[in-house]
């Protein structure tokens, strides 16, 4: 029998620990075979904490434990000649497994197919922060893993060197070996791992880069995922499949409105239903909701249907709390109520009252964008246990070391005795960077004495208590004067924040939300006011992927085309004459101190940048090509996580309103492409989910309790109505020391505004409320 | 106690008989690469092949499975499409995450094995059964096409 038929003994003994793809323990083994031996203590552990002197840190330097670029923690070579290169951002599909180890191998002129990569447990002091959000690994990682990988060369060249005494200058690393050209020698990175271990770590300073013309891998993209092979045979481990022999399944009964109380619970039918083993009271915690568990009933039993049936079983009484009134229709009317009233001013340039008073037109919109889940396909996830007093988590985290330090909060333990592996995710977009679900598991070993236990959470349970993507009510005004030239600006922005799952009673967007495409707005208005009106959060707030750009860019990117239809203009020429002539303007200038946490004298907001990219996609995708009743494009650029993207939609709306999507052309101006191909299928990737949340996504709430049950409510883009072609134009950079920017988010902003405007080309009809749903529909 | 023909193997199972085949092949069995997406037959990370028929595993009671020939992602490479399916997957770089793509590749194999040469709109009615949050839809588009293109599988 084919041995990848067999029942997956992968995990199946407990008493081992090195079972799951990659444990500590496992790793520490794999390097004491190798040349490169990890040495406790080390002593120039190097990292942004010690280096950084400037007093407001910025890039990975502004981020818990900033970088490391240490080889000795990233890279080990056996004598077989395998080099094993560390991972210390969690995969979610963005390509970073590969990616970023790819940047290392290529500095070190290793061959990529003798390339291992190992997944980094969560251990930030060790490995740098490990926080898989914000667009951040590669613009963050880029220069720590080149000298990694430059660092690594340098010493094996340097062994190469001494074993055959010569000068160091005379010899070079060339695809997994070192070349003595004059004599002919070479010997091969396996030969040379004992020795170049021995020798010290070459000083930052002293660390030769690569020529980028010399690059094997970095730019060029024609390396295959490193997970492809495992998960086209279904052999990938993500957080839902940890298994031991002899594990318990968990499944909890959450209560259905946040802040909650369970009053009472009979589990007696639930402890007969077969499998079932015990039902356990699991804790929960005031508000702020912070990444701490929900509480609720949990119920344990030998598999995930059982629990599953189970939970049907049990009748638990719940107090709503203060929340049980929450109600999406009625809120939305407080936030246009709260939009339609002076709030907080956050910027005010020029005189806004006096040209409004002396526009010739005055144009004012509101636009409304409901909550969403992030409905990873994978749901949260998590498997725990506790053997003499050390916890261990598998889990699918974007936030290993945040997972491991609420694991040693909630079960009081130091972190040193908390381990958490992170497994392939299947998929996060920001939900996965809470732990709550994470917790739930440790306590639950906990509970059953140190037991292996995973928790599943099921689609429900996703849709129900996720961190929501926040519901917004945006308003818009502007005074056009007699040519049509935009004079006055007003923007009310209005929507309960993220910070209030943190704090309590935030009722203002945070920095970090208004910096998301509202006050760093760049463009060539002269008299500006944004204002952020107060909203009360409901339920648990939090980071979906682009976030707060989402709503930002629907509202303002839609406004331009009512404006340049008010105007009589063509919007692409509208657009192009906001964004105006090329400059570089700091944020700071605009009120915005966060710039995506970057340096703002590396990034500032350059509108000839936001510029180029319209102009490209214009061009590529046709604009003003002739188009048939029922047809329409739109357009739409957005500036976010330090990258550009413009948008191009192609529309058709037949005479029954039903629409499809034959075209979408995205042009992006990400700085350096590091791999692009995997630039290229996150920008598709993120056409689709920009289309999904436009056309079908949204999160209700009715007396306290989100009303999606499962993909039959929260509908998701499928296969028939995505765009049938998505065409990616990367504007072309040479130049690798350049500042990147962000791939993972930016290119979902624009979708949405850009749809909108495509349908109101083909139809005359505006869309102001997402999601469009059946507002087309005419029969 | 039932007994499944797995992957041209059997497996006695303990379950109650109403238990889906999902749940009997990743918990019991270890074979996790059938995934589990909406528990509904809403999403189909799940999907199966059942006497040939691609079958959503989390809707599927044990019971009516027994004594058909039930195929999981895990075996789906020795049948000559499903690795040519694979080998597109690769070629294409379809998976993101890969979360859904067991149950992706399950689907298209099937359509492959009905229709050689399937249509655009052949390919939708196929495949909509199937969720990707990624977006990986194009790709899985492309490389259906890609396959169906390959002389060997067109008879």
């Amino acid at each position: 029998m084919n041995k990848s038929m067999e029942p997956s003994e992968l995990n199946a003994d407990e008493d081992n620990l090195s079972i799951i793809n990659i444990s500590r323990r496992g790793f520490l083994k794999d390097l004491a075979l190798s040349g490169f031996v990890l040495a406790a203590g080390f002593p120039s552990l190097l990292s942004a904490d010690e280096t950084a002197t400037a007093d407001k840190k910025y890039g990975a330097d502004g981020m818990p434990h900033g970088w490391v670029d240490n080889p000795l923690v990233f890279v080990a070579i056996a004598e077989d000649g395998t080099v094993t290169i560390i991972c210390h951002r969690s995969e979610m599909g963005q390509g970073v497994r590969t990616s970023l180890p790819m940047v290392v191998a290529d500095e070190l002129e290793a061959n990529w197919l003798h390339v291992r990569v190992e997944q980094a447990p969560g251990d930030e002091v060790r490995f740098g922060n490990q926080d898989t959000d914000g667009s951040r690994s590669m613009r963050h990682h880029f220069m720590p893993m080149r000298r990694i990988g430059a660092a690594a060369r340098q010493m094996l060249e340097e062994a190469a060197a001494t074993q055959w005494q010569v000068p160091v200058e005379e010899v070079h690393a060339e695809l997994h070996r070192v070349l003595h050209t004059a004599t002919g020698r070479s010997l091969g990175y396996g030969e040379l791992a004992k020795a170049a271990a021995k020798l010290p770590v070459p000083a930052r300073e002293s660390v030769r880069l690569k020529n980028p013309a010399d690059f094997r891998y970095i730019g060029k993209g024609q390396l295959k995922i490193y997970d492809g092979r495992d998960i086209v045979r279904g052999l990938g481990q993500y957080g839902i499949d940890t298994r031991f022999k002899n594990m318990l399944y968990a499944v909890v009964a959450r209560p259905p409105v946040f802040g909650g109380k369970l009053v009472s619970y009979d589990a007696q039918a639930a402890l007969k239903v077969p499998g079932v083993i015990k039902v356990i009271e699991l804790p929960g915690s005031p508000p702020p909701a912070e990444f701490n568990p929900l509480g609720g009933i949990a119920v344990i039993a030998t598999n995930t249907w059982a629990a599953i049936q189970g939970r049907k079983a049990l009748t638990i009484e719940w107090d709503k709390g203060r929340h049980g009134a929450y109600d999406s229709v009625v809120y939305k009317t407080e936030l246009e109520a709260a939009a339609r009233k002076p709030g907080k001013v956050l910027r005010n340039d020029g005189d806004v009252d006096a040209a409004f008073a002396s526009a010739a037109k005055h144009v004012q919109a509101e636009y409304y964008a409901p909550h969403l889940a992030q409905a990873p396909m994978e749901p949260p996830a998590a498997t725990a246990r506790i053997v003499k007093g050390h916890c261990e988590i598998w889990a699918c985290t974007q936030a290993p070391q945040l997972s491991r330090d609420q694991v040693a909060k909630w079960l009081k333990l130091p972190a040193d005795k908390v381990t958490v592996h992170v497994t392939l995710l299947g998929g996060g977009f920001g939900r996965k960077s809470k732990p709550d679900y994470v917790v739930e598991a440790a306590l639950l070993s906990q509970a059953m004495h140190g037991k292996p236990v995973k928790v599943t959470w099921t689609r429900e349970d996703d849709l129900h208590h996720s961190y929501f993507h926040t519901v917004s009510v945006e308003r818009l005004e502007a005074g056009l004067d007699a040519q049509g030239k935009t004079v006055a600006w007003q923007h009310r922005t209005v929507a309960p924040t993220i910070s209030s799952t943190f704090g309590p009673d935030s009722k203002h967007q945070m920095p970090v939300e208004l910096g998301m495409g509202v006050i760093n707005n760049p463009f060539a208005i002269a008299n500006v006011r944004i204002e952020n009106p107060e909203a009360e959060a409901h339920t648990r707030i939090g980071w979906f992927r682009s976030v707060s750009n989402i709503p930002h860019a629907f509202a303002i990117q839609s406004f331009i085309n009512e404006l340049a239809v008010a105007a009589g203009r063509d919007h692409k020429d509208f657009l192009l004459e906001l964004i105006g002539p090329a400059r570089r303007i700091d944020p700071r200038s605009l009120g915005d101190e966060w710039n995506h946490g970057e340096s703002p004298e590396l990034y500032p907001i350059d509108t000839g940048r936001l510029r180029r990219v319209t102009e490209t996609v214009a061009q590529k995708a046709g604009w003003g090509r002739k188009l048939t009743k029922g047809q329409g494009l739109g357009i739409a650029a957005h500036y976010s996580f330090v990258t550009y993207v413009a948008v191009v939609v192609e529309v058709a709306v037949n005479d029954s309103g039903v629409l499809s999507i034959p075209r979408i052309d995205i042009a992006v101006d990400c700085g350096p492409q590091i791999n692009p191909e995997r630039i290229r299928s996150q920008l598709e990737g993120a056409c689709i989910m920009g289309v999904s949340l436009a056309t079908l996504g949204e999160i209700s709430f009715k007396n306290g309790a989100v009303e999606q049950d499962n993909f039959h409510h929260y509908q998701l883009t499928r296969m028939d109505d995505a765009p049938r072609e998505i065409r990616v134009h990367l504007l072309p950079t040479t130049e690798f020391d350049t500042p990147l920017g962000g791939v993972g988010e930016p290119g979902v902003p624009p979708i949405a505004p850009a749809l909108c405007n495509a349908i109101f080309a083909a139809t005359g009809q505006r869309i102001r409320q997402l999601p469009i749903r059946d507002q087309l529909r005419k029969d | 106690m039932i007994t499944l023909n797995i992957n041209n193997a059997p497996y006695q199972i303990d379950l109650p008989t109403d238990t889906p085949l999902l749940w009997a092949l990743r918990d019991h069995l270890g074979l996790s690469g059938t995934k589990f997406g909406c528990g509904m037959s809403l999403c189909g990370a799940c999907t199966v092949h059942i006497d040939g028929e691609p079958t959503r595993a989390c809707v599927t009671p044990i019971s009516t499975a027994i004594g058909k020939k039930i195929v999981t992602i895990e075996a789906i490479d020795q049948d000559a499409i499903g690795k040519k399916v694979q080998d597109a997957w690769l070629n294409i770089g379809v998976p993101q995450c890969g979360y859904c793509q067991s149950g992706q590749i399950m689907s298209a194999t099937a359509l492959l094995k009905h229709n050689a040469n399937p249509s655009d709109a052949d390919i939708d009615k196929a495949m909509s059964g199937n969720i990707c949050r990624c977006g990986t839809y194009p790709r899985i588009r492309a490389a259906i096409k890609q396959v169906a293109a390959l002389k060997e599988i067109k008879s």
